[in-house]
């Protein structure tokens, strides 16, 4: 079993969570997330131009950027990651351009020399995967994709196909950190799509609180939560891993029990 | 190097809406089934005589084409080489080319049932054009715009308001037009449901480069046919100014296939190549940005860098993808001017022949200095004049010194 597969076979569902690198004290944030139960760790390439994200994302992508982070940077956080932890899953997220700037299999390479997971780009979809995905899997690097409210059953194949490790479904057409999606639409989109899918389904988007993770981990295989720790590394900055590991705690207290309140 | 010249020049982009390795379709799975609308619209209106003509008749009666290829008698003296003729797009409705790919999108946008529409907007002109046809048709608007161009377009604003446009200042990143670019693209799929994108290049995913060059190559055609009628050959050399690259591609496309006619495109050097500027082919290298792969300006790591140009509608660190395949193969030849050089290229025209262009036009005046006095005084070229410019006294008397 990869990394990948094991997190979402422990027996309950699995917290996903996701920080931009080189925002805060990134090692510290890394480590009190593992602490808090994070089951897998998404961590955020920064790019001047996020397009598919909210204010807060945007925010820290800028003032990593303005911190110094670069590339190489990124790459050796997740390769000292992977020493300090040797079982825990991590994904990078972002947009194409930095990641096939210098070719996609340098890219692919470095992954794969860091012990990277896996990989979710924004900006590459189904029809544009020979500009990363065949590297990736050459590789044994999973390639995660998106689904949408707009990814309809015709075409859920076609975001399927090539992708592997989980498929995060968007739960709100919109940005990251803005309103999250009804509990009903989500479980219907989940449901639908799990009769087509058969890795994992983890839902993001809008997931800030235990409250909301719950409810969506009693129908989902894992949950995503972003823009709610972005927010308090804004808030904390240096001291951020304190509060980051007490909002890890919490959620993965919500999301690994959700199906045991429910049995 | 070696280069495989393709049999036409006017078939890209393939069906994948690539030109070459360029454009495609970068976007996230939220946009994806409605660019795939779009593109399937777009093939039935392309082949629906009621859409052309109704394109047609509003170009001629509202927008006022065909618009005159003027001979430029005193520039062309003042220069001393080639016959130069200007294409006069500046004179259409809301005073530049934009307007013609607006009217052709907002007709898109009804065939598909969108009820809302929004753009980004740099120097304004297309932001002015966005909300013109969304008056006209009756559809609600809002206008990107980086908070940096609302303080130095001021004039622009007002008239985006007086059309009952809704303005948005962005603030995020530099303030300027790719910004302005990111917010529209937030909105648009946060709203895909009811929302039309009338995007202001030839740029962005596909279908988008494809569509505008082609309601833009009614510039193009005209030049064409209008130029044979009056002299009974076709242009030595094309010129025109390039900020996404859609007045450009619309003057060039319908001549790409006519070997004898040479094609220059203009990119905005700001302050110099070496220092900061706006010209994606000469100081970039291909990337993928806002839909498609193409040219940007970016460091190393494929951060993308800021342009400068005097002008706010060059100022985009990127250029449409045709224009990227058309720089690799060879077909069109690309330079660029400082904004020194458009100062003076704008001051030239208003004195020699009582027009005075926007200032991205005034790039492809700069350009003529520099090209027409190398050519026999028999030769012909047809430079874009693609916009006028009101909107640009306050910045010329600023860079002039004179205060108004
Ligand atoms: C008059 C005029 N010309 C040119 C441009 C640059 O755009 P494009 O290269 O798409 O023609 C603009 C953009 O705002 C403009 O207003």
């Amino acid at each position: 079993m990869t990394r990948l597969q094991s997190a979402f076979a422990k027996g309950h569902p699995a917290l996903v969570c996701f920080v931009t690198a080189g925002d805060g004290p990134t090692p510290a944030i890394l480590d009190a997330l593992v602490e808090g139960g994070a089951d897998v760790i998404e961590l955020g390439m920064p790019f001047t131009d996020p397009m598919a994200d909210g204010p807060a994302i945007q925010k820290a992508n800028l003032r990593a950027l303005a911190a110094g982070i670069t590339t190489s940077t990124i790459f050796k956080l997740a390769a000292e990651f992977r020493v300090r932890h040797p079982e825990v899953p991590l994904v990078l997220m972002g947009y194409a351009n930095p990641m096939i700037t210098r070719g996609p299999q340098w890219f692919a390479d470095q992954c794969a020399d860091a012990g990277v997971d896996g990989v979710i780009c924004v900006d590459i979809p189904p029809e544009e995967d020979g500009e990363l995905g065949p590297y990736l899997r050459e590789k044994g690097i999973s390639l995660i994709r998106l689904a949408t409210p707009t990814t309809d059953v015709a075409r859920l194949p076609a975001v399927l196909d090539g992708s592997s490790g989980f498929l995060y479904y968007v739960s709100v057409a919109g940005i990251t950190g803005k309103q999250s999606a009804a509990l009903a639409s989500i479980e219907e989109a989940v449901t639908r799509i799990k009769q087509t899918a058969q890795i994992p389904v983890a839902v993001g988007f809008g997931v800030r609180t235990p409250e909301q993770a719950g409810p969506i981990a009693r129908v989902a295989d894992g949950v995503v939560v972003g823009s709610a720790f972005i927010d308090l590394i804004a808030q904390h900055g240096d001291d951020a891993a304190g509060p980051v590991r007490e909002l890890a705690t919490a959620l993965a207290g919500a999301v690994h029990s959700a199906r045991k309140e429910l049995a | 190097m070696t280069i495989k010249t393709p049999n036409s020049f006017r078939n890209q982009p393939n069906e994948s809406g690539h030109f070459g390795q360029f454009g495609g379709r970068y976007v996230a799975e939220t946009l994806m089934p409605l660019i795939l609308d779009l593109e399937a619209e777009y093939r039935k209106a392309k082949t629906d005589p009621s859409f052309q003509a109704e394109f047609d008749d509003l170009l001629e009666h509202y927008v006022g084409r065909p618009s005159p290829l003027y001979f430029a008698p005193r520039l062309t003296e003042e220069l001393g080489g080639a016959q130069i003729w200007l294409k006069r797009d500046e004179l259409n409705h809301t005073g530049a080319h934009k307007i013609n790919n607006c009217v052709g999108q907002i007709l898109l946008a009804i065939r598909m049932g969108k009820t809302r529409i929004i753009a980004e907007t740099g120097a304004g002109q297309h932001g002015v054009a966005t909300a013109t046809v969304c008056a006209r048709f009756g559809l609600p608007c809002v206008i990107f715009m980086g908070a940096t161009d609302v303080a130095r377009q001021a004039p622009n604003v007002f008239r985006m308001k007086l059309l009952g446009a809704e303005v948005v200042p962005v603030t995020a990143g530099a303030a300027t037009l790719k910004d302005a670019m990111n917010e529209a693209l937030r909105d648009w799929v946060a709203n895909v449901h009811d929302t039309f994108y009338i995007i202001g290049t030839a740029a962005g995913p596909h279908p988008y480069p494809e569509l505008v060059r082609d309601f833009q190559s009614v510039i193009g055609r005209e030049a064409r046919a209008q130029l044979l009628s009056r002299t009974g050959r076709l242009p030595d050399l094309l010129v025109a100014s390039i900020g996404g690259g859609s007045n450009s591609i619309g003057l060039f496309h319908p001549f790409l296939d006519d070997p004898t006619v040479k094609m220059l495109g203009v990119e905005a050097a700001g302050h110099g190549l070496d220092k900061l500027h706006a010209a994606s082919l000469a100081g970039g290298r291909p990337g993928i940005l806002h839909g498609n792969k193409t040219y940007l300006l970016q460091d190393e790591d494929g951060q993308i860098l800021e342009g400068h140009s005097i002008s706010a509608g060059l100022d985009y660190p990127g250029i449409g993808p045709e224009h990227a395949w058309l720089k690799e193969n060879g077909r069109v030849d690309y330079t660029s001017v400082t904004d020194t050089e458009a100062l003076a290229g704008f001051q030239l025209l208003c004195r020699t022949e009582g027009i005075i262009p926007a200032l991205e036009p005034a790039h492809a005046i700069a350009a003529l200095q520099k090209v027409a006095p190398t050519m026999d005084k028999d030769a012909i070229i047809i430079a874009n004049l693609c916009g006028r410019g009101d909107k640009d006294i306050f910045a010329v008397a600023e860079h002039l010194g004179v205060s108004l």
